[in-house]
């Protein structure tokens, strides 16, 4: 089965907003997310983006394009940036460019 | 990079072609094609996930690069060679690639103002066992990636 990418939805916690991304992140998809994220972003301009990708069961590097470009975008304004509790198939591809030592990665689900 | 490289004159016990245009979307459905092919071999589901994007990236390569802005095929063929070894070799008649050296560098894009990483080759070459890029200018380009499973 294919999987349906990117699907977005959005949630407030205090400063911060937290957009949760879930399906696949391809080069296909990556458009229509980056489109929704920015919109968003810009409208808002939340002190601190958090991307929870820990329903994201496919990233290849147009994810990790994906991230870094949110990350520029929230810096540019002052805020920013980091990924919330990602996806085994999120963690190793962002670890093999070493973005771990340019995104803060924040976990709170318990394996 | 591996030091053991793969034989390439392992008798092929399986084989598949696909050809599809270069519309991004068909991007998933490449990876998935080929993913369920290989299922066959009862891949780990680490393996099959190194296989699709590895199969994501060459796919992407050929839309975003080869091809650019025109419409294209990319060829697909997947043998399942004696040893659990896969073979897939990804090809398109788009550009080239005038220095395969240089673009299979780390970071390496040509894409200055959008947002590519920079890592398609690199992924390749870290969830396959080995990479073979051949291109020339004007003709196109091939990748082959090796995987062999765990027995």
């Amino acid at each position: 089965m294919i999987k349906k990418g990117g699907q977005i939805t959005y949630e407030k916690r205090g400063d911060a907003l937290v957009v949760h991304v879930c399906g696949e992140i391809d080069h296909h998809s990556a458009v229509g997310v980056r489109t929704g994220i920015d919109d968003r972003i810009m409208a808002e301009r939340p002190t601190r983006v958090l991307l929870e990708l820990s329903a994201v069961d496919f990233m290849d590097s147009s994810g990790l394009g994906l991230i870094m470009g949110r990350f520029a975008l929230v810096k540019q304004y002052g805020g920013t940036l980091a990924v919330l509790d990602p996806s085994p198939a999120v963690m190793k591809i962002m670890k093999l460019a070493g973005m771990e030592r340019m995104v803060s990665i924040l976990k709170t689900k318990v394996k | 990079m591996k030091n053991n490289r793969v034989d390439f004159s392992a008798a092929v016990e399986n084989e598949m072609c696909l050809i599809l245009p270069s519309l991004s979307v068909n991007e998933g459905m490449a990876r998935a094609a080929v993913a369920a092919f290989c299922a066959q071999l009862n891949p780990t589901a680490l393996e099959l996930a190194d296989i699709k994007c590895a199969v994501s990236e060459a796919v992407t390569n050929c839309i975003v690069h080869a091809y650019r802005e025109e419409m294209g095929e990319i060829r697909i063929e997947v043998k399942l060679c004696e040893g659990r070894l896969i073979q897939i070799e990804i090809r398109d008649r788009g550009c080239g690639i005038e220095n395969v050296k240089q673009a299979r560098e780390p970071l390496f894009t040509t894409d200055a103002e959008g947002e590519r990483s920079g890592m398609g080759f690199t992924v390749m070459e870290s969830f396959c066992d080995e990479l073979r890029v051949t291109s020339r200018v004007g003709r196109g380009t091939s990748v082959t990636l090796l995987k062999r499973l765990h027995k």
